[in-house]
């Protein structure tokens, strides 16, 4: 099957370049300033969009989304609102892959059908749900799949050689790796420990490998850009929204945000790819 | 009831941790591999006689079990119905049940060469349960608590201080216990390599509700046999108050296949059951959704956020409830009824004065609906009641609600 995602995985492949994963909270700050930033991320060089959905219990956050999902809450933000966002932001960009991001309790309440069917006319070409381990999403799996949006599993340090395959199995788009034992936003990874962790994972299957939690600064993006398929910046670009609200200026966030991405996004693409990389199993 | 429902009832949960279509392992994949190890090493302390025998020694000489079955004679007079009895879990050691699950969880732990253990609190009474076990067995013990439960329970913040614990003030989401718990995950997720995370309800990912469960089964099994002891036969109805529902479970489990056994959980409706939300019956006034592991009844609005609830008790203040609860309910083995913050406030009252025992306020909202139900089966029959724990905590709580100064 092909889709924006797999396409835009295959295009940054023959460049021999990393992707950048841009995450946001939807509704963060409010609507409006939420599609500015959106809007702002692809021409920043963001090539692919993580869009969170509020809950009122991220309990695989740390502070920075926490507040961003607090604060869109505020707004009036819901998986609802999320996807009528998503929906206007593709009248403007019908090419950048959007992938959901959020818990199991609002996908819960809408239904799987019902979601799957709704994301897909909104425009998303994937979902994490963070709280729906591979043995707990067979139902949701297959409602995704009728709608051909990639359900991405996620591998973790914890993440033995007997657990991995269960986990590959079933899984689509491409594989997330968290970085860190721990929250969003929280400890940095090492580059080598990136290296071996994502080799481990390519030798296991064909998908693209991207590494998040935990990646902040652009020197630390262009080492795991060496060796991932892409890199997930989340919690950098949502303190840059906090920042903005706290200086009173609010309008500035999406030019905030757009500076920072740009910074990531520079490191991401610049970063010095063996020829080994392109090919998965070779 | 289907009868296949009613041949599974001492089989669940399943391989999958579910209760019909309750329960599960609804966790970010970090933890998942914990909790498999978790279910592993319960596995192996199940069959294990030195385990059995370990937590047989500590229940009867540190908790002082067993707790006795004690009939309610003037309060049975009072209602002038069927006989009342009290399962005393508030003269356990810590003055509640929480200490039975804590024990069984703290010597898990060890068994699994764990060196540190994290909780959550929202009253305290788990909070105090976990630092004296931590004591006990001299394992650094960090609680988290939330910033406005800290604020109202004073005097259990020093107690587990005093017991050598660190309290961690929660202030994400609403600063109460279901933050405290999303904040105990994520501390879980981050120390994955040495913490045990002691949950202190029928709550969490499988396999925490069915050994929590296990673990709280001591009361029922017991007061069945006092029961038998004392009547010559079994209860005509068992009863206890339901949060998270880890002392009602623990009465009922051993009753479940007693089938002429009524049973029945009394949830807490604060200020009425209603759209307000100003209650905490997930099973009366909720849906069901997925919090915190498992899938189960909610307190949430239309779109799955959570709702915070509202109870004059503190350890029923959680917009959930045990998934196995939500599980009984839904065949119908047991029938949840609620009761107000008022009715509740005026069965602790009459609980003091009839019978000189200060119930817990969580227990207090089983005393309020034990009047009905003992009328209503009439004299010649016997109920038996949990009273999960002890009212001094609340003393301060119940003055504020009497408008008197201490």
């Amino acid at each position: 099957m092909t889709s924006r995602l797999t396409n835009r995985f295959a295009a940054l492949r023959t460049q021999n370049r990393a992707a950048l994963i841009a995450y946001v909270m939807a509704d963060d700050p409010d609507p409006d300033g939420s599609l500015a930033i959106l809007r702002a991320l692809p021409q920043a060089g963001a090539d692919i969009i993580e869009l969170g959905f509020p809950f009122t219990d991220p309990m695989a956050d740390g502070p920075a989304i926490q507040r961003a999902g607090l604060r869109s809450l505020k707004s009036g933000g819901s998986l609802k609102r999320t996807l009528a966002l998503l929906a206007r932001f593709r009248e403007t960009d019908a090419d950048t892959p959007v992938i959901l991001m959020g818990y199991a309790n609002p996908i819960e309440t809408m239904g799987y059908s019902a979601f799957a069917a709704q994301a897909k006319a909104a425009g998303a070409d994937g979902l994490i749900a963070v709280d729906i381990p591979p043995e707990e999403d067979s139902p949701l799996r297959a409602a995704l799949q009728n709608e051909n949006i990639a359900l991405i599993r996620m591998a973790t340090p914890t993440t033995d050689a007997a657990r991995l395959p269960k986990i590959l199995e079933g899984a689509s788009g491409f594989v997330y790796y968290v970085s860190v034992t721990g929250v969003t936003g929280a400890k940095a990874i090492g580059p080598d420990a990136a290296r071996l962790a994502v080799q481990r994972i390519k030798r296991a299957t064909d998908l693209p490998v991207a590494v998040g939690f935990g990646v902040r600064e652009p020197d630390q993006a262009r080492a795991i850009a060496e060796v991932a398929d892409a890199v997930v910046v989340g919690s950098a670009f949502v303190d840059e929204i906090a920042k903005t609200i706290d200086a009173g200026r609010i309008q500035d966030a999406p030019q905030s945000v757009a500076q920072k991405v740009k910074s990531l996004a520079d490191a991401v693409h610049g970063a010095a790819r063996t020829a080994q990389q392109e090919g998965a199993r070779a | 009831m289907p009868d296949d429902a009613r041949r599974n009832w001492l089989n669940l949960p399943d391989a999958n941790g579910r209760f019909g279509e309750f329960g599960g392992r609804y966790i970010a994949e970090t933890l998942m591999p914990l909790v498999h190890d978790l279910e592993r090493a319960y596995r192996e302390a199940q069959q294990s006689n030195e385990f059995r025998a370990q937590m047989d020694a500590f229940l009867r000489d540190y908790v002082g079990r067993p707790s006795p079955l004690y009939f309610a004679e003037r309060l049975t007079q009072h209602h002038g119905g069927a006989k009342i009895y009290f399962k005393r879990e508030e003269l356990n050691h810590t003055g509640a049940h929480k200490i039975n699950n804590c024990l069984g969880q703290i010597l898990l732990a060890l068994r699994m060469g764990k060196t540190r253990i994290i909780a959550e609190t929202g009253a305290g009474q788990h909070g105090v349960a976990t630092a004296t076990v931590c004591a006990r067995f001299g394992l650094p013990c960090t609680v988290f608590m939330g910033a406005v439960d800290i604020e109202r329970q004073k005097p259990n913040v020093f107690r587990m201080k005093l017991l050598g614990a660190e309290v961690r003030p929660v202030t994400s989401g609403a600063a109460t216990l279901k933050d405290a718990m999303n904040e105990a995950l994520r501390d879980w997720v981050t120390n994955v390599e040495n913490t045990f995370y002691i949950i202190g309800t029928v709550a969490g990912p499988h396999p925490y509700p069915e050994l929590v469960r296990d673990f709280q089964s001591v009361i029922g099994k017991e007061a069945r046999e006092q029961h038998i002891e004392k009547e010559g036969r079994l209860p005509d109805a068992i009863i206890a108050c339901v949060g998270g529902g880890s002392n009602a479970i623990g009465l009922f489990h051993p009753f479940l296949q007693d089938e002429s056994v009524a049973i029945y959980g009394v949830e807490a409706a604060g200020r009425g059951v209603d759209d307000r939300f100003e209650h905490s019956a997930a099973i009366g006034g909720g849906r069901p959704g997925v919090l915190h592991g498992n899938r189960t009844y909610l307190l949430q609005n239309e779109d799955g956020q959570i709702l915070e609830g509202h109870s004059i008790s503190a350890g029923l203040d959680y917009p959930g409830v045990g998934p196995e609860h939500a599980y009984l309910h839904s065949i119908g083995r047991a029938t949840y009824l609620s009761a107000t913050d008022d009715e509740a406030l005026t069965a602790f009252q009459q609980c003091a004065q009839l019978e000189g025992i200060l119930p817990a306020l969580e227990s207090a909202h089983a005393l309020a609906r034990v009047g009905d139900l003992a009328k209503q089966l009439g004299p010649g029959k016997s109920i038996i009641l949990n009273l999960s724990g002890r009212g001094d905590k609340d003393i301060f709580t119940v003055a504020d609600a009497l408008g008197t100064r201490i």
